[in-house]
This record gives structure tokens, sequence and C-alpha cells, in this order.
């Protein structure tokens, strides 16, 4: 039967919100009642059916709305996507990655036939039948990694691996919290992060970078991050900060419930065998506080972070503004009863 | 000072072994250069091609420079003046070139860019920082590059927005990131603190 893709907009008229069965399958990011940084990498292994981890690249139903907010989103700024020349082979491997695991994931969705170099893509969702030369960009209408991630969900960051280092050296980011790829394109791993704080104090950029220059084919790995957003917005770019900063004041005890998501991204990070590159493809997933509240358990628990969370830590996710407003609406929802363990919903 | 971990790191001009050697600097760089010379070997200058942009320290430096008796001598109103020279001479230069920078970070990253462009190894490049402590700023609205920023926030010159002057440096932009800073609420208008002197 296959995913029943909503209509939806994550602009403008906001008509965004997830189905009692997405809700559930939500990755919910704390295992306890208190949040603080950690490398919190654990593999990538395919997980129980109906979780995001079912397949290592998951689709949903916001897929096809999600793919016309990024052609929205690259319309008006192209700058959002950029490789470095070197970057090519990588963006190739990428391909075959995603093809190849959106194939098998989806199969009623779409088709990967390859005949030696001679690949036939077809994706059901978005239309589109196209037969090219695997490595000949000239077969495509975009470089391998823009035609691609045209057509998958989330942001992809592709480091080259040099030096003992990882350079931010192409990415297609249209959804990114607070970050711009074409201030940071170039840069290694610490210097991307300088802006982060508390994190490289306490050593975890240093350790981090040390697993993930480790990371094997064939054995990716994931986190969860986390931030929130007013408004179902995919676009809160920096680029974009100047028209939507704005909505951070029109939270009202009133509205908490549509207006204010929980911003979850799913970090993956898949060793690609051409290139030697990994990539990182940061998958965003959008939580009314109203669907949240549906599960008793993250009312709880969600209300204990957010009040416990480091002053420095809500101000550097920009959660200042609208976080008091946010914990007491919560409150309601939080009885005191003690939570469980780990992720899932009880 | 807390140390930005996006910002390069700046070290002290030391005459290095090489067949020809081009030194930049602007304003108080040009000291980083008579330091230079005070250890250089006696033909060291005779190979040597000095590109000087005075800025606010007028005509303090011109005399000693010359002094040091350069193969060639330049003398720039501005950087962006400088970089069609300075470019040509890259790509006309022969194996065993160095390049020495010295001066505000705006002309020691500029330079870099273009140097790196005409094919030269970052790490081989000498470079110092005298002088101002001026930002290069790179509005990430509009994408436009603010020149000599001293102050937090600051007005970006091509759109106008009030820019938080962040602690994050591209060597590809040779600039600092500016986000508006009042984006939440544009009716609140911090005090601007001249701070980046």
């Amino acid at each position: 039967m296959g995913i029943n893709f909503r209509k939806e907009t994550f602009r403008d008229d906001f008509t965004f919100r997830n189905s009692p069965e997405q809700v559930k399958r939500f990755p919910f990011p704390y295992h306890e009642d208190a949040y603080m940084y950690s490398v919190n990498i654990e593999p990538h292994v395919a997980g129980p059916k109906n979780s995001v981890f079912e397949h290592l690249i998951d689709v949903d139903e916001h897929y096809v709305s999600e793919m016309q907010d990024r052609a929205m989103v690259l319309a008006e700024d192209p700058l959002r996507c950029q490789s470095l020349p070197h970057m090519t082979l990588a963006g190739w491997d990428l391909l075959e990655l995603l093809m190849t695991e959106m194939a098998k994931g989806y199969p009623e969705h779409f088709t990967l036939t390859q005949d030696g170099d001679r690949w036939r893509w077809i994706n059901r969702p978005l239309g589109i039948d196209d037969t090219f030369t695997f490595g000949d960009v000239s077969t495509l209408p975009y470089g391998p990694m823009e035609y691609i991630t045209r057509q998958s969900q989330g942001d992809f960051a592709i480091l080259d691996q040099r030096d003992g280092n990882l350079w931010m050296d192409a990415g297609m980011i249209t959804t990114q919290a607070d970050w711009s790829l074409d201030f940071d394109i170039g840069m290694n791993f610490f210097e991307w992060h300088a802006p982060v704080p508390l994190a490289h104090e306490m050593g975890v950029f240093t350790r981090a970078l040390k697993f993930l220059t480790n990371i094997q084919q064939g054995q990716p790995a994931r986190r969860l991050n986390w931030t929130m957003t007013i408004n179902p917005r995919l676009d809160t770019s920096p680029e974009n900060f100047h028209k939507w900063g704005s909505d951070r004041l029109s939270v009202t005890a009133e509205n908490v419930g549509q207006k204010v998501h929980l911003r979850v991204e799913l970090q993956t990070f898949f060793r690609l065998p051409r290139s030697n590159a990994l990539v990182f493809p940061i998958r965003c997933y959008l939580l009314k506080m109203d669907e949240l509240v549906s599960v008793a358990k993250w009312g709880r628990r969600f209300h204990r972070v957010l009040r416990d969370l480091p002053d420095e830590l809500a101000e550097y996710k920009g959660l200042t503004r609208y976080r008091q407003t946010v914990v007491e609406w919560l409150s309601k929802y939080d009885d005191g009863a003690p939570t469980s363990p780990g992720f899932g919903p009880e | 000072m807390k140390t930005i971990l996006s910002r390069p790191v700046y070290g002290t001009l030391s005459p290095q072994a090489g067949k020809s050697h081009l030194l930049i600097a602007d304003a108080e760089g040009a000291s980083a250069i008579l330091d230079l010379a005070k250890q250089a070997p006696a033909d060291f200058f005779a190979s040597a091609h000095i590109m000087f942009i005075p800025g606010r320290t007028g005509d303090s430096f011109q005399a000693s420079l010359k002094a040091l008796k350069p193969a060639q001598y330049y003398e720039g109103p501005s950087i962006a003046a400088a970089l069609p020279r300075l470019t040509w001479t890259l790509a006309n230069a022969h194996m065993g070139l160095r390049v020495y920078l010295a001066g505000t970070e705006g002309l020691i990253g500029q330079m870099m860019q273009a140097a790196i462009e005409a094919g030269i190894d970052p790490a081989s490049i000498q470079t110092e920082h005298r002088g101002s402590w001026a930002r290069r700023v790179q509005c990430v609205h509009c994408k436009g590059i603010t020149e000599n920023v001293t102050t937090q926030p600051a007005t970006c010159s091509h759109c106008g927005l009030l820019l938080l002057v962040r602690d994050h440096y591209s060597k590809r932009h040779a600039a600092f990131q500016g986000v508006c800073i009042n984006a939440e609420d544009p009716t609140e208008i911090p005090q601007t603190e001249e701070i980046f002197r």
C-alpha cells in the first residue's frame, strides 16, 4: 500500500501536521528527564518496524511536500547547495547510497535498475523517470549531489577526510538550524563548530572527530540533536533570520500547542566507498506541542528538560524569548510522576 | 582573549630560504617587515618585492621600507587596488617564491585568498598580525562584505541590517560572520560599542 504522502506547507499558511501514526514514530531525543551535551553516537543499524530507524534512509508522509519546499528555497537562494570542485566523486557515491537504500526500503515508490554504468531511476512520488550514465555529469540535469538531494528528505553535508580532519566541502542545506553552508564551506571540523558554546571545553568535538574519522564503510553511525522551532518552518536559515526571527515573539499561552515545535535532527554518518568522504545526512522531524503531550511520558519529560536546561544552551538554541511560556504550558501535563528510563513512549 | 577556533593563528615573520620574496603589508604591518629585516641575510632584499598599503599610518613607514632597497617597491591606496598587481605577480612567479603577509586581519585574509587561488600552499605563507583588529564582516543575509568594522553591533554597508559580529571566521571569505541582531524584535536597537580596535 505504501506511504500516504501529505499535501502541506512549511511556510505562509503552515498546514504541516503529523498523522497519529507519525507521532508514534517520532524520534523523541531524551532518554532521561534532563539534557546535556554528550557524544551520543551509536551504530546506525536498521531498527524496529514503524520507527524512523526501520530503514537506513527514512522516507515518511512529509516527503513530497518537503521536496517542494526545498525547490522553493533553492529557487530563492542557490547558494544553499554548493560543492567544491574535488567533491564530484563523493556526489556520485551519495547518489548511489540514496538510490540504493530508497529503492530497497520503499520498492513501491522507488526503483533503481543498473545495467553496468547505465542506470534507470524511477521516483514515483515525484514523477521522475531518468536514465543516465553513472559517473557522467552531463547525463543528469544537475550535479549528482544536487540531483539526488532534491529527492531526499533532510540536509546533507559531505565531509572530505584528509590530514586527520573532516572538511565541510559540499552540501545541500535548506532546513538548517543556525548555520550557513555558504559561510562554513571549506572549514574543518573544529572551525565550523567554533560558535557552539560549552562543548569544546568538554572535549566533545575532539572525541567526536576521532570517532567519525574511524567510521568504516558499511558501518554507519547516528546521533540525535534537537532544538525548537516556532511554526513548522523548515527553512530556519540564518540567511532568512531577519524574515522569520519575529516568529519567536508570537508565542502566547493560547497558541503554544499548535505553534511551538520540538525539532529533532537525526544525524547519520556514512563512509562513502569511492571518495572515502563521509556523508552526514541531517534529517529534521517536527512535532507540535499538542502532538507531543499526546504521549504522557513525553509531556512530563519534555517539561522537565526544558525547565532545567542551562541558560547558555537555551540562548544558543534561540529558546530564550518563549521558553518560560512553553514551560508553563507544559507544566499542566506534568503531574510529577516518575518517568521510565529510555526513549520510548512507556 | 578567548580563542576563536575558526580564526587563523598568526605568527611572527622570519626570513625563509627561497629564490625570491614577496612581502605584503598594510599600516603597522610595515614594522613586521622592518623587524624581519634585522635577521635577514645581506642579499635578502635584492630578490624581494614589497607591496605596502599605508592606510592610517600615513607617511610613517615608507622611508624605512625603501631603505631596505627591495628589488621592487609598490605603494597602493587600498587592498582592492593592490589585488590586480598581486594576481599578476603570483601568476608570473617562479618556483622558490616565498610569501609574507603582515598587518590587519583583512589584509592577511584577502592576500591569502589570492595566493591560494594562485596555487600556493597556505602552510608555506608566513603571517603576522600588527595594528588594528578591525574586522571584515560578511552579512549572512545579503552576502555583502563590510570592511573595517570596529563596532558591535555594526550596520551592513550593503543592505543596512544591524549585525551581530559573531566570533566565527571564514578563510574562504576572509571575513567574520554578521547576523541580524534584532531579527526577533526589530524595534530593539542595542547600544553600539567600539570593540574591535
